[in-house]
């Protein structure tokens, strides 16, 4: 399935967030969404998932404009995988996991054996089987993260889209979330992900949009647009991109010691 | 399943544990409450006058035994069974919608309607049947009031709904303290006053169809529904992108509860603290998930006031309006609850 946006603009009152956006992402690969905080990442995603709709331009799926599907339809291609969070009621990781096939039975039912069946599988899938029968909110963040992304494949969709997967996630467990979201593009499920790493943009995506001031300021493979002119213009600070093991690695790491002191001196 | 669907660790029922334990309890609470009260009935004349209704049984009873038990002690029990059932029902599906454990399902003005609606008209000198619609009627009209206001307030649905119940609730309190201002000392403010704080004495065969009608109106979208509450729960932005269109999901179970709580106010006037307490309570024997916490709640409430009515009316030789026991037992029990395990949740 691809996902296409055309021409997106949106505005919260008189102040443009979106300007102009046109991208498109195909069956089996991963775009990262790169841009610092408040630059209408979460709003591109809202738009995208049908949250918003009084935008101009046109978010299309497979050809056919989300605008013309109600939300049932719409769940049914593509999921969202929202930051971990803590929910007002605790409900086990298998009901949490059980609710994506909410799209799929009637209005008036519940889950039967199927969709049982279907998140036990994608527990399964994602290695936390052992969790199922624990409270959501007494599990770590990176199991929290997975479940949430079990959730996105009960609904049965090829699209996927997470806001920021890794933001509360301790280094190894962004590395395990992040190759599950890998090997799921690699399996052809479209994958959008908002991220403020330029690392991860590296380690993980088939191509970025960068979005600076509501704009795209570079749209394509990391490695050929992502450089340390874009870094700068995105964030506001200078870094330095090094290339490790015969390029099959690329790194960002701050260029001035005046950057890296002025972060020091932040944290005391 | 029932082992997946609980709360790990925590000490959970599996459904056919939970469901016996409650059904055992109402059944219990029934029987007992047959029994109980100011006219004596031995356990052993009870069964007979209740098997005699199928088999053939020589009366060892009197007829006016018979009368209570059938005419003043099983409308009375129905009632309060009914009545617990549908404020725990709605209190639980308001918190659920509401996102909110602390939700009740007072918190859209329904009960204060209702208590206007019947001080009008027991200033009107209606009778009672009359007081009964005209609570249900202003308990009605105040909670889709609170909902045309709240989709005029900005900022967040969820908030503005609580906000405009708040407001006019407290509008709608005015105005009964003014038509107790305004009514006769003699005789209307007496009766308005009894009749706020809430009552099942007097419970005739029609009050009691009336309200099973539009109970059962009332439960069965909640019931059909009980799945997507769940999804609900998560917010409306993430219910959304599972499908479920939550402002509609919303706004059906929120007129399905306030139909159930309209009609149990306005058979028992206002009775405080179970829509509140008892999903709470349930929540520890089953968890969040309305497929169990529903139903579950139901029962617990049905066997809870029935309880709770008893006492109303056997402590004290003068009956205790239920509205103020239901207050005496359900706050001191609350403030237990949250000190005690106030982070389950």
């Amino acid at each position: 399935m691809s996902l296409e946006v055309n021409g997106l603009s949106f505005s919260y009152g008189t102040r443009k967030v979106l300007d102009n956006v046109s991208f498109r992402v195909e069956a089996g690969e991963l775009l990262a969404v790169l841009g610092p905080n408040g630059v209408g990442k979460s709003t591109l995603f809202r738009c995208m998932l049908g949250l918003l709709r009084d935008y101009t331009g046109e978010c299309k799926i497979d050809g056919e404009s989300i605008n013309n599907m109600n939300a049932r339809q719409l769940a049914r291609r593509v999921a969202y995988i929202p930051q971990t969070h803590y929910p007002s009621f605790n409900f086990s990781v298998f009901d949490m996991v059980l609710m994506g096939t909410t799209a799929r039975i009637s209005a008036a039912s519940s889950p039967g054996p199927r969709q049982k069946e279907l998140a036990a599988a994608a527990l399964e899938r994602l290695g936390i089987s052992h969790l199922s029968s624990r409270g959501y909110t007494q599990i770590s963040g990176g199991e929290q993260q997975l479940t949430l992304i079990a959730r996105a494949l009960v609904q049965e969709t090829r699209v996927l889209i997470m806001d920021e997967p890794t933001s509360s996630l301790d280094y190894g467990n962004q590395l395990r979330v992040m190759s599950e979201v890998r090997s799921l593009a690699h399996e052809g499920y479209t994958v959008i992900e908002s991220t403020h790493n330029p690392d991860q943009a590296f380690l993980y995506s088939d191509r970025i949009l960068a979005l600076s001031e509501g704009i795209v300021a570079a749209c394509g493979p990391p490695k050929e647009v992502l450089d340390e002119a874009l870094v700068s213009r995105l964030y506001g600070v200078d870094v330095k991109i090094f290339s490790l093991d015969s390029d099959k690695h690329r790194v960002c790491v701050p260029a001035s010691p005046e950057v890296s002191s002025r972060y020091s001196d932040g944290a005391h | 399943m029932g082992d997946r669907t609980g709360l790990g660790g925590s000490r959970k029922l599996s459904n056919g544990a939970c469901a016996a334990l409650l059904l055992c309890l109402l059944l219990a609470a029934v029987l007992i409450s047959f029994v109980l009260g100011r006219y004596p009935v031995t356990p052993v004349q009870l069964a007979g006058i209740l098997l005699s209704r199928i088999f053939e049984i020589t009366p060892t009873w009197t007829e006016t035994m018979e009368m209570v038990v059938f005419n003043i002690r099983l409308p009375r029990i129905l009632m309060a069974c009914m009545v617990g059932c549908a404020l725990s029902a709605a209190g639980a599906s308001y918190q659920g919608v509401f996102q909110n454990p602390m939700a009740a399902p007072d918190i859209l003005g329904a009960t204060s309607g209702a208590a206007f609606g019947a001080a009008l008209a027991i200033l009107l000198r209606q009778s009672s049947a009359a007081i009964m619609v005209s609570a249900f009627i202003f308990s009605m009209m105040t909670v889709l009031l609170v909902i045309f206001v709240a989709g005029r307030a900005r900022g967040k649905r969820v908030l503005g709904l609580i906000l405009s119940g708040i407001m006019i609730s407290s509008l709608f309190s005015s105005a009964t303290s003014f038509l107790k201002l305004v009514a006769d000392p003699s005789d209307q403010l007496p009766a308005i006053t009894y009749w706020l704080m809430g009552s099942l004495s007097g419970t005739k065969n029609k009050d009691l169809l009336f309200a099973f009608i539009v109970m059962v109106i009332g439960l069965i979208p909640l019931i059909l529904l009980r799945w997507r509450m769940n999804v609900l729960t998560l917010g409306d932005d993430e219910a959304r992108t599972m499908g479920v269109n939550a402002g509609r999901v919303r706004f059906i179970v929120i007129i399905s509860a306030t139909l159930i709580t309209a009609a149990a106010t306005s058979v028992s006037g206002m009775i405080g603290w179970v829509g509140l307490v008892i999903p709470h309570l349930t929540r520890r024997l089953t968890g969040n998930d309305f497929r169990r916490l529903l139903p579950a709640s139901m029962a617990a409430g049905a066997v809870f006031l029935l309880a709770v009515d008893n006492v109303s009316r056997c402590l004290l030789a003068v009956e205790i309006p239920i509205g103020i026991l239901t207050a005496f037992i359900g706050a001191p029990f609350f403030i237990y609850l949250i000190t005690r395990e106030g982070e389950r949740y």
